[in-house]
């Protein structure tokens, strides 16, 4: 009877903090892939301090530094950031769903061969057989293992992505959820399938490159595989856009157990990046030949702003979210108590926060700006460049990833957080040193520093330039070294937590970590009865939510206003924005005329 | 309206509502006041930025470029060389410096690793530059002016430029092209 029992029900487990069914395949699956990314993130890590210090203090040969920066590069852009995607996706597709992981045989095995495509690409590049840098431009070219490494890790992830759409299917049919997709899971749907497309164009664009090099190709058009290439390296970016906007919707029901104001609203938001994201990727062939100015005016503007559109509804969605929360538990003085009373010990809500502003200041204007076809001349390929990826992949999506894993991690492994006080302040360290990174390189890129360049000094240049050896541009690169070796201890820090819990963390069955009064269930239960919710609870606010009536009050004071406190940050951000594009064009119109 | 959020906070099943659950049946909510006001400001400044690039191709003077052709890199290197030989005027640090007629189309190649010929153009005259490269990607980085270009092998790419100062501008590059990349310089003297 038991056997039976086992065949048709596989084991799972019910959450005691979540109510939610936990299969164990999909743990399993989730946690492998996550830590995959997190060793990944530790290498990339090291390869950061390494480029960082080349300049002041290491003798690293070019070469070396070449190579390195090339290892960076693909280790963070792709393997950390997708491997972390496959995680998330199993997660929202089982856990949440309260559903089990499909053919977990086949994941076990594609997650095996993302691991060998890893470890083919990082042999070329570090044995300095792929030093042609994340875009590989052609007629640069490499060994055949790297391309083909690459195409293994994407093909792999276009796997992870088929099998997270079969579990959603098999759950609604299996009815172990009714009526739509929860928003956080609706938003990897998003991330899934802009994550299709980009590995298609990528497989393509790989795919020509590797056919040249074991000579079944005879040439590949540079400008064609630029076309193609920018289809994955800037829509692997969307899928860490919308993958992020989705873990911020779940840090909020994580942290604060607030929810959209309007999650229609929200979710329309994800359909207008399905729609339109993509088109950004002509960003990257504003200044190049080939290219005619209404297609490149229609694609860098994805399609009249609708896509940015969709970025100013989730700023004004996320704040509004944490404001109604906030408000919701008696915050309710002035326009901003709810932000002053919010729980900043608990770094699950410090990365949201972090993430949310320098993703939404400093990302994303820079990044629509330098997408602003006549504004890219001034940008195109300088160290602002750098500066823009880094406050959008670091700042942002990496920020918002640590933040969650704060939860999963001891969710999902039964354990209870270790080292919480370097818990707490590793979101502020981590986001400091990015944010001085990002904005010494904007300002370096600015005034012209050009990017992946080894020695910026030109000493051995037959023509020699020695503008980039005066002036702020000593100071400006020294402050890119102090912020990189600042952004990774703060990335050490959020490793040593994560393997510290993994390792020695104590076992339970009610990891509370962290916050956890967002969710109703035995925790709210505990809370109530006065029983203390272990060591962590004291580190933020314990107060539980009215159970209706959650803005009353709030409507005198405020007219009509739902989040007040959010309208006025947003109308901040816009008139920052105007100011930046307008910025932006006095110091175009100074230039040489060109065109 | 005397209260704004009159939705449940618990589901039917008593679990509180959150972004980690599935919604209540009906999620389509009406958009509240101030979604309204933001949504309009939102789509106002997506209107302004889009407007504002077409606007600029008539009122701006700097414009990104979009005549371009292909072209064979040999017969690319050979047109470079016969322009060289026609206006060379002096070698400087051993690289060969050219004196165009004002206003006419001036060469520029891109190499491994290495921008040449030197230019020397006259200040308020306009050139059409031709650039393309001979081997891999390049990034042409006209200094402390900070105009930046892609250039492809294959490809000739018209750029016009009006030089409005006088002095040194050196051109470096910005697309890695090898390890010779920090290398890779050129100049413009502007009289």
């Amino acid at each position: 009877m038991s056997a039976t029992l086992e065949k048709t029900a596989p084991p799972s487990r019910v959450c005691n903090v979540t109510g939610f069914t936990i299969d164990r395949n999909g743990q399993q699956l989730a946690l492998a892939n996550a830590v995959a990314g997190v060793v990944m993130l530790s290498f990339g890590g090291v390869l950061a301090i390494l480029i960082a210090l080349q300049r002041q203090i290491l003798p690293l040969s070019d070469d070396w530094w070449y190579r390195l920066l090339a290892a960076h590069g693909a280790t963070m852009l792709l393997f950390w950031l997708l491997l972390f995607e496959v995680g998330a996706l199993y997660w929202g597709s089982t856990m949440l769903l309260n559903s089990r992981m499909r053919a977990p045989k086949v994941a076990w095995a594609n997650f095996a061969m993302m691991l060998t495509g890893i470890a083919m690409a990082q042999w070329a590049m570090l044995t300095g057989r792929a030093t042609v840098m994340f875009t590989a431009y052609p007629p640069l070219e490499a060994h055949s293992a790297y391309y083909l490494g690459v195409l293994l890790f994407a093909v792999g992830v276009l796997v992870a992505i088929v099998l997270f759409f079969a579990n959603i299917v098999m759950a609604k049919r299996d009815g172990t959820f009714t009526g739509s997709l929860p928003l956080v899971v609706y938003g990897l749907a998003a991330a899934a399938i802009i994550g299709v497309y980009s590995l298609l164009t990528g497989a393509i664009a790989y795919g020509m490159l590797f056919l040249h090099s074991v000579g079944l190709l005879e040439t590949v058009d540079p400008a064609t595989y630029r076309l193609f290439f920018w289809g994955i390296g800037h829509g692997a970016q969307q899928v860490n856009l919308a993958a992020m906007v989705a873990v911020w919707y779940a840090l909020i029901g994580l942290t604060l157990g607030g929810r959209p104001v309007n999650e229609g609203l929200s979710r329309f938001a994800f359909l207008l990046y399905i729609a339109f994201i993509h088109l950004g990727a002509v960003h990257h062939l504003m200044v190049d030949p080939g290219t005619g100015m209404n297609h490149r005016i229609m694609n860098t503007s994805y399609m009249l702003y609708l896509a940015m559109f969709a970025s100013l509804i989730h700023a004004f969605s996320i704040p509004a979210s944490i404001e109604t929360a906030q408000r919701g538990r008696g915050y309710r003085k002035g326009l901003f108590q709810w932000l002053k009373k919010g729980p900043w010990g608990e770094p699950g809500f410090s990365s949201l926060v972090m993430s949310v502003v320098f993703f939404g200041f400093i990302a994303g204007v820079s990044g629509v700006l330098m997408g602003y076809m006549q504004l890219n001349m001034i940008i195109h390929n300088t160290l602002f460049t750098v500066g823009h990826f880094h406050s959008t992949v670091v700042s942002g999506t990496t920020m918002a990833f640590m933040g969650l894993s704060y939860y999963l991690v001891p969710l999902l492994s039964q354990r209870r957080l270790r080292n919480v006080r370097v818990a707490k302040w590793q979101p502020y360290v981590f986001s400091g040193g990015v944010l001085l990174l990002t904005l010494a390189m904007m300002v370096a890129g600015r005034l012209g520093a050009p990017r992946r360049v080894a020695d910026l000094s030109y000493e051995n240049a037959q023509v020699g330039v020695d503008q980039f050896s005066t002036g702020p541009f000593p100071m400006m690169m020294g402050l890119v070294s102090v912020g990189a070796v600042l952004a990774v201890i703060g990335g050490a820090m959020f490793v040593w937590v994560m393997v510290a819990t993994l390792l020695r963390g104590e076992k339970t069955d009610r990891p509370d970590a962290g916050l956890v009064y967002a969710f109703g269930t035995p925790e709210r239960e505990r809370v109530a009865a006065g029983v203390p919710a272990g060591e962590r609870a004291s580190a933020g606010t314990t107060a539980v939510m009215e159970p209706s009536g959650r803005l009353k009050g709030l409507a005198k004071r405020w007219h009509d206003f739902e989040a007040p406190g959010t309208y006025a940050i947003v109308l901040f951000f816009l008139l920052f924005f105007v100011v930046m594009y307008v910025v932006s064009h006095l110091g175009l119109a100074r230039l040489w005329p060109v065109g | 309206m005397n209260e704004i959020d009159t939705r449940p906070t618990h589901d039917e099943q008593g679990r509180e509502l959150s972004t980690l659950y599935p919604p209540r049946r009906r999620w389509l909510n009406r958009l509240g006041p101030d979604e309204r006001r933001w949504l309009i400001l939102a789509g106002i400044w997506c209107l302004i930025l889009f407007t504002g690039m077409y606007v600029w191709l008539v009122v701006g003077n700097q414009q990104a470029p979009v005549e371009s052709y292909r072209i064979d890199p040999i017969d690319f290197q050979q047109e470079v060389q016969a322009f060289v030989a026609e206006h060379e005027v002096e070698e400087r640090d051993g690289a060969t410096v050219v004196a165009p007629p004002p206003g006419s189309d001036v060469y520029l190649q891109a190499s491994q690793f290495a921008f040449r010929p030197v230019l020397q153009l006259e200040r308020g005259e306009t050139y059409r530059l031709l650039v393309s490269s001979t081997d891999v990607q390049h990034g042409l980085s006209l200094q402390p002016v900070n105009l930046n270009f892609q250039v492809l092998p294959g490809y000739l790419y018209v750029i016009e430029i009006t030089p409005t100062e006088v002095g040194e501008f050196p051109i470096v590059c910005n697309e890695f092209c090898g390890l010779g990349h920090h290398v890779m310089t050129g100049l413009i003297v502007v009289d």
